[in-house]
């Protein structure tokens, strides 16, 4: 670290302020053994002594010395609670440890100019802590589905065998129940049905459509633009109840007149409601890409002699193909995602897994939706890479920033 | 100089060079349109005409009009003021049209449309629809003890039956159509006799329908069918008038003698008193209040599902306020606007100093943290929606911590969910990322420099941040704010699930009256409400921050 910073006086600022934390997690400590007070007092002490011990080890790398602490008290809470001491203690000591070793180090002014106030650097400290608990407000609501999700009983609640880690606590029955049962089957495969199609729909129009709209001289741009963008801003519960009104007349004169199946009209409702609900994000992301998009190129490739087509698919199409893919991947998240207009314009035989998901929580059936929802993140941790790496691509294509 | 000025330049084919550019952007604008039209015409037709056909739902009327098209042609006489139910003439042009809705099944209908503006019509309409043979019954018996023929199928055929009468018939298979709402294909099988329509209108106008049900729908043929007991109620109405009876003494079509000898002894017929039939029928008839509903709500076209919307009634003065304790969707919208405020205002505390972070942060440690932001903004709503669940039920986690800790007594666990307070919570969750990403964007250009100009200068960190960066992120709060608002107002599923009763939003009632209450003419109108607000907010969201300038995740 930064050796100008000043380490802080042990005895009249890290002690004391190392001691208040160590209160504060024994106070939370002595209220499972129900004895909240001697807690508190404890856990004043075992701070005030951490603070010392890892002012000893001030020489040592920084994770070492934490991870070694927080191993000690992880065996302290094996010793007096089991499993469920174990992750408590281990939890409880990296976070104390890390505070302590974060304070007595003076690592927490390495973000601030040396001549800043004590309150200035007391409120940049604050700050720090207020965006750590936005992030987790963001993440850690997820947490719980996941963990749940592997619960041995029919609940929505913690039981205390997860809670104490217990083999006979946890189990993978709601896996099974949403990989081996028709009810969570047939609307994971309908999902995969729609949500292709709808995908492969807004993806040709858009990409057309963007390219034709980052051309010089088109008349009436920003209506055409308002228009194709409108689906992404009319609220959905208006869009499903415009299609609803539209699409049932128009489903039963497919019916009638063409002589089409039910259950393909009612495919064929949703997929082009899905379809036109993706379009603006296709839109969005591939006009956004065609900015950069260096237009003496075409002309170079032109004056070489290839034709607009083959322009196309050999110069343009590599370089905005990640824009294309990343407004593909919204499209088709968006139409995976979907309930209310499916809820309206589909008939039962187009249930999606957003559909069963939605009526299980509403009655609370089983935590099944759990397990789907945990399958659920797993996929949009995946597009979340895909997404990831294909910015990278574009910035590196277009020498943007290095790796 | 003076050459250049008047010979045009040319272009390398000869043409004059204005000429051939003028001809290069024109095909380059059409090749652009035509690149754009197929997408064009595909969110046309799939979700702009939808749009529409939802604005025309909300005024839309016709049912009324379709159902009871001579009734609402009488009604128009009828002053409403006059506190009086209408004339004899309008109930028996009331009988003929419900008399057919009835057979067709479409009272229920108009009587559940009509429930819609006052309790009480849709049992009226199907409990009277139900007995209005019972009505005509005397007249049938006292006809056919009079001369037996009028119980022939065959002879009622005959009579009926002529030349020249194409312009009724094409009236009356316009009105079934536009009472069964389709086009009704096929052959008669009958041509109504224009003498005979000239004659006894009613019975011609109540046969005519008849025949037309019977061969259209029924598939029957026409001359094997007994007529509808309304068709001999119509009969007693046109006899009535003496003139018709001294013009039947002058007719020598078919079935003369036997209309004649009924003319002659129409003093043995019963009266046509329909009006009092009806209030037997059902005493609501009687009152003037059934009368003033049907007669506002005649016209095709109503304002009455947008005054509903927004409290109001039509009312025989114009519209007026609904009772107190009737008013509903005032309120839901006031607590709408109000908890789509709270919760942009909570994502701008929240997401104010997260992306003021991002911004300040390292390219290395920023990317790290934006998949903080990222991953639930591409988690799916629904698992989002279910984690709340889980954390803010009665038994849900942060309860049962907050128990565990000993803060809250297990006996009063907080109710987190199913109110207000659950629909915020969960909302800003979910809308947070849409606050950050727009803020994070607009941030990043903001020069660091500035801010330590405005210190060197001698700003306190206060006094720069207020000065100097809070105005430059302005655009970014208004972004995020806009497209939060947007989003939270018009929001469905996560205030459904968690919301219970006191935490929806309007959007839910409008889900309501589509799936159950099927007032479908109202969930437009709401729908038409909220549509103009969040379109207001997209006009202003475009002239602050452009539409092209939409960033999707980083």
């Amino acid at each position: 670290m930064n050796a100008s910073i000043k380490r802080p006086d042990l005895y009249r600022f890290t002690m004391p302020i190392v001691a208040v934390m160590g209160a504060l997690f024994g106070f939370v400590t002595g209220k499972i053994f129900d004895s909240p007070v001697l807690g508190l007092i404890l856990g004043a002490l075992i701070g005030a002594g951490l603070s010392v011990v890892l002012a000893r080890f001030a020489r040592t790398k920084r994770w070492k010395i934490i991870g070694a602490s927080g191993l000690v008290f992880a065996l302290t809470g094996l010793l007096a609670g089991g499993v469920g001491g174990l992750f408590g203690g281990l939890v409880t000591g990296l976070a104390l440890s890390w505070f302590a070793h974060w304070v007595g180090s003076g690592r927490y002014r390495a973000g601030v100019p040396v001549y800043y106030s004590k309150a200035q650097v007391l409120w940049h400290s604050v700050f720090l802590f207020i965006c750590a608990f936005v992030f987790f407000f963001l993440v850690a609501p997820l947490v719980p589905v996941i963990w749940l999700s592997f619960n041995a009983e029919q609940f929505f609640t913690f039981t205390p065998e997860m809670l104490s880690f217990k083999a006979e606590g946890y189990s993978l029955r709601h896996y099974r129940d949403f990989l081996g049962t028709e009810e969570w089957m047939v609307p994971l495969k309908n999902s995969l049905i729609i949500a292709p199609i709808a995908t492969l729909i807004s993806v040709t129009l858009g990409t057309l459509a963007a390219i034709g709209l980052s051309q010089s001289h088109v008349p009436g741009r920003r209506a055409i633009m308002a228009i194709l963008i409108s689906p992404m801003i009319v609220p959905l519960i208006i869009s499903a109840t415009g299609m609803f009104f539209f699409y049932a007349p128009l489903g039963n004169w497919l019916e009638l007149n063409l002589g089409l199946n039910q259950a393909f009209v009612g495919f064929v409702k949703v997929i082009l409601a899905h379809a036109v609900l993706g379009i603006p994000f296709v839109i969005i992301t591939v006009t956004a890409t065609l900015v950069g998009f260096d237009r003496s190129l075409t002309r170079a490739a032109a004056s070489m002699g290839a034709d607009p087509v083959t322009t196309f698919f050999r110069v343009q199409m590599p370089l905005i193909l990640p824009g294309v893919i990343s407004g593909a991947l919204f499209a088709f998240i968006t139409s995976f995602d979907e309930v209310v207009v499916v809820l309206f314009v589909g008939s039962a035989r187009q249930q999606t897994l957003p559909w069963q998901m939605f009526t299980g929580l509403r009655e609370q059936i089983s935590p099944t939706i759990l397990a789907a929802a945990t399958i659920l993140v797993g996929v949009s941790i995946l597009l979340l890479t895909v997404l990831e790496l294909l910015r990278r691509r574009s910035e590196r294509l277009r020498g943007m920033s290095p790796g | 100089m003076t050459d250049t000025a008047q010979e045009p330049m040319l272009a390398a084919d000869g043409r004059p060079l204005k000429q051939s550019l003028a001809r290069a952007l024109r095909r380059q604008k059409t090749r652009a349109l035509l690149m754009i039209a197929p997408l064009l015409l595909f969110v046309m037709l799939t979700f702009v005409i939808p749009i529409l056909s939802m604005l025309m739902r909300s005024v839309e009327n016709a049912i009324v009009p379709d159902t009871l098209p001579g009734t609402v042609a009488a009604l128009s006489a009828w002053d409403a003021s006059s506190g009086r139910a209408p004339d004899e003439v309008v109930y028996r042009h009331l009988f003929i049209d419900l008399f057919k809705a009835a057979e067709a099944k479409e009272h229920t209908k108009l009587g559940t449309r009509l429930n819609y503006e006052q309790t009480g019509q849709s049992s009226l309409f199907r409990t009277s629809g139900r007995k209005l043979d019972d009505l005509a019954e005397p007249y049938q018996d006292a006809i056919e003890d009079i001369s037996p023929d009028f119980k022939e199928a065959a002879f009622w055929y005959e009579l009926m039956s002529g030349e020249d009468g194409s312009a009724l018939l094409a009236q009356r298979r316009d009105l079934w159509n536009a009472l069964v709402g389709e086009e009704l294909s096929g052959e008669a099988g009958f041509m109504p006799s224009a003498q005979i329509a000239q004659l006894l209108p009613w019975t011609a106008r109540a046969y005519t329908d008849f025949a037309l049900w019977s061969a259209l729908v029924k598939n029957d043929t026409v001359a094997e069918e007994r007529p509808w007991e309304a068709v001999y109620a119509a009969l007693a109405m046109d006899l009535e008038d003496p003139a018709k009876r001294q013009a039947i003494a002058d007719y020598d079509g078919a079935g003369a003698a036997q209309l004649q000898a009924l003319a002659a002894a129409q003093s043995d017929l019963p009266a046509v008193r329909l009006r009092e039939g009806f209030i037997e029928l059902n005493r609501s008839w009687g009152e003037p209040r059934i009368w003033t509903t049907i007669k506002l709500y005649s016209p095709r076209y109503t304002p009455g599902y947008f005054l509903n919307a927004v409290d109001m009634q039509l009312s025989p003065d114009g519209a007026e306020a609904k009772p107190e304790n009737q008013q509903i969707y005032t309120q839901l919208f006031k607590r709408t606007l109000i908890m789509a405020l709270i919760i942009t205002g909570s994502c701008i505390l929240l997401g104010y100093p997260v992306a003021w972070i991002l911004a300040n942060l390292p390219a290395r440690t920023a990317n790290v943290l934006m998949i903080l932001v990222l991953l639930p903004f591409w988690t799916s709503l629904l698992v989002r929606t279910s984690a709340w669940k889980v954390l803010l039920q009665q038994q849900g986690v942060i309860n049962e911590i907050l128990v565990w800790l000993g803060f809250v007594d297990d006996a009063n666990r907080l109710v987190l969910m199913n109110n207000a307070t659950g629909t915020v919570i969960a909302m800003t969750h979910i809308l947070l990322p849409f606050m950050i990403l727009p803020l994070y964007s607009v941030m990043k250009t903001i020069p660091p420099s500035y801010l330590r100009a405005a210190k060197s200068l001698g700003a306190t960190n206060w006094t720069a941040f207020r000065r100097v960066y809070f105005p430059q992120s302005v655009p970014g709060i208004g972004a995020g704010s806009i497209l939060v608002f947007i989003l939270a107002i018009g929001y469905y599923i996560t205030p459904e699930i968690v919301g219970g009763t006191s935490g929806v939003f309007i959007s839910n009632r409008i889900a309501y009256h589509i799936s159950s209450s099927l007032n479908w003419g109202l969930a437009a109108a709401l729908g038409t409400i909220l549509l103009v607000v969040v379109l207001a907010l997209y006009w202003l969201y475009d002239r602050i921050v452009g539409i092209d300038n939409v960033k999707l995740g980083g």
